[in-house]
């Protein structure tokens, strides 16, 4: 894609020939944009399972679902 | 549960003492007033629902998007939400500057915490959002209208505008929380700004199989002439889900915003917000998000590719039709005739019928739906 930044980052020549011939035939055009599609994939991973809301927003919230009826 | 896009749902809805010196304050600043579009949009953010936005687009951001489709942290997100005010207005404003924005009947909504003022380029925007700059297109001719300056910068929301849908106007920490209380741990999501028709029933309950519960999502606001009106859609699902899902199963609530129409970019956007409202899995069916014949059919699907870290999952969906052979309801991955055999659900054909006066089939949809929509003088938006 048209302007876009980039940095370089060093990987070992072993892995770079490893990931070039896996991605023969895939859609990954070069080995940068297969490392940064892993990148972003486990950097993604990272914020899961938090709990974002507090117990006494949960009631509040409960207040008004039994009120419009979607919970009992 | 899953957590919100940028991992923290947003929450920039005043009240109390905070609201209270926010109104006083209020009178004091520069106005500008807003349309209800922009207002939907502001509730928006200020309840999370654009998580992680917590207000209109700096230039950084905005330009980011454009290129990118990823906010300047690198975060996926496909569509600019931005305010466009003219440049006589933007001349009287300073960065850092707070502003009072207003409705029609010049009470205060929000407060604006002006970062940054800045041009842009119309046709860059159409051509990058929406892959065209032809005006035949409604979002590129919406850009075409635009006022010249953007406006970045937080919001603070001090007056929510009632729906004329309350009932299901659910914020996502009221849809997380109804989720938790369901005991759902797979929700599955479904934007539609349709009526429902047998082929759509098919697609929610194929992915409702494998999932814990679904969540009909329609997009409620300014469609286009020829759209189902906002209400009729609601009440044809009321009566879809009334009468053949299961209550423990289906929940439904709105999303005000308005269709940009902008295809493959849209999609990205619609499960970005329902992943806010707490869905893990969502539809992606022929032509998402799509008008005319501008996008591929299978675009909104194919661009899924690009967002490893997306964080919600798309289930895509090929279109399913009648196969009189089969006797049942097929998609092109389970029926081996030939097409002379299906019975497509068109909208377009069901349009046509109701146009006509004519009720749709039950082969096309459910008459409990079919009659709700009969019962309307003019169906459509005008
Ligand atoms: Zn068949």
């Amino acid at each position: 894609m048209e302007e876009k930044e980039f940095k370089e980052v060093l990987i070992p020549t072993t892995l770079y020939k490893k990931i070039e011939e896996k991605i023969k035939g895939t859609e990954f055009s070069s080995v940068s944009s297969y490392v940064t599609k892993i990148l972003r994939e486990v950097l993604s991973k990272e914020d899961e399972k938090k709990e974002v809301f507090s117990k006494e927003d949960e009631e509040k919230v409960k207040e008004r679902l039994k009120a419009l009826g979607y919970i009992d | 549960m899953i957590p919100p896009h940028g991992g923290k749902l947003v929450d920039r809805v005043l009240s109390g003492k905070e609201r209270e010196n926010a109104l006083l304050k209020a009178k004091e600043l520069f106005k500008i007033k807003i349309n209800l579009e922009l207002i939907r949009d502001i509730e928006n953010i200020a309840k999370g629902v654009f998580s992680p936005l917590e207000g209109f687009l700096c230039k950084e951001d905005f330009n980011s998007v454009l290129n990118h489709m990823r906010l300047s942290n690198d975060l996926p997100w496909t569509i600019p939400i931005v305010f466009d005010v003219p440049m006589e207005i933007a001349n009287k404003l300073k960065e850092g500057q707070e502003i009072a924005l207003v409705n029609s009947k010049e009470e205060p909504v929000a407060i604006l915490h002006l970062e940054e003022k800045y041009t842009y380029d119309k046709e860059e925007y159409a051509r990058k959002v929406f892959q065209t700059t032809d005006v035949k297109h409604p979002g590129v001719a919406k850009i075409k209208a635009m006022n010249d300056v953007l406006l970045g910068g937080k919001i603070d929301l001090i007056k929510q505008t009632p729906s004329p849908f309350e009932r299901y106007n659910l914020s996502p920490l009221e849809t997380r929380v109804l989720f938790k209380e369901k005991g759902w741990k797979t929700i599955v999501g479904f934007q539609t700004r349709n009526t429902p028709h047998i082929g759509h029933e098919y697609v929610q309950k194929t992915a409702l199989t494998f999932t814990d519960g679904i969540f009909v999502n329609p997009v409620i606001g300014k469609k286009k002439k020829g759209d189902f009106k906002d209400e009729v859609i609601l009440k044809a699902y009321e009566e879809l889900i009334k009468n053949y899902y299961l209550k423990e199963r289906a929940v439904m609530s709105i999303l005000q915003t308005e269709m940009r129409y902008a295809g493959p970019r849209e999609a990205i956007f619609h499960a970005i917000v329902r992943k806010n409202f707490g869905c893990t899995h969502f539809i992606i069916g022929r032509d998402h998000a799509g008008v005319g014949n501008f996008y591929p059919p299978y675009a909104a699907q194919d661009i899924f590719s690009e967002f490893p870290d997306l964080g919600i999952v798309p289930l895509f969906f090929k279109s399913f039709f009648y196969c009189k052979k089969c006797n049942s309801v097929e998609n092109e991955k389970t029926c081996p005739h030939p097409p002379s055999e299906h019975i497509n659900f068109s909208g377009t054909k069901i349009r046509e019928l109701i146009i006509k006066g004519e009720t749709p089939p039950p082969e096309l949809m459910r008459p409990e739906v079919a009659k709700i929509i009969m019962s309307y003088e003019n169906p459509f938006v005008e």
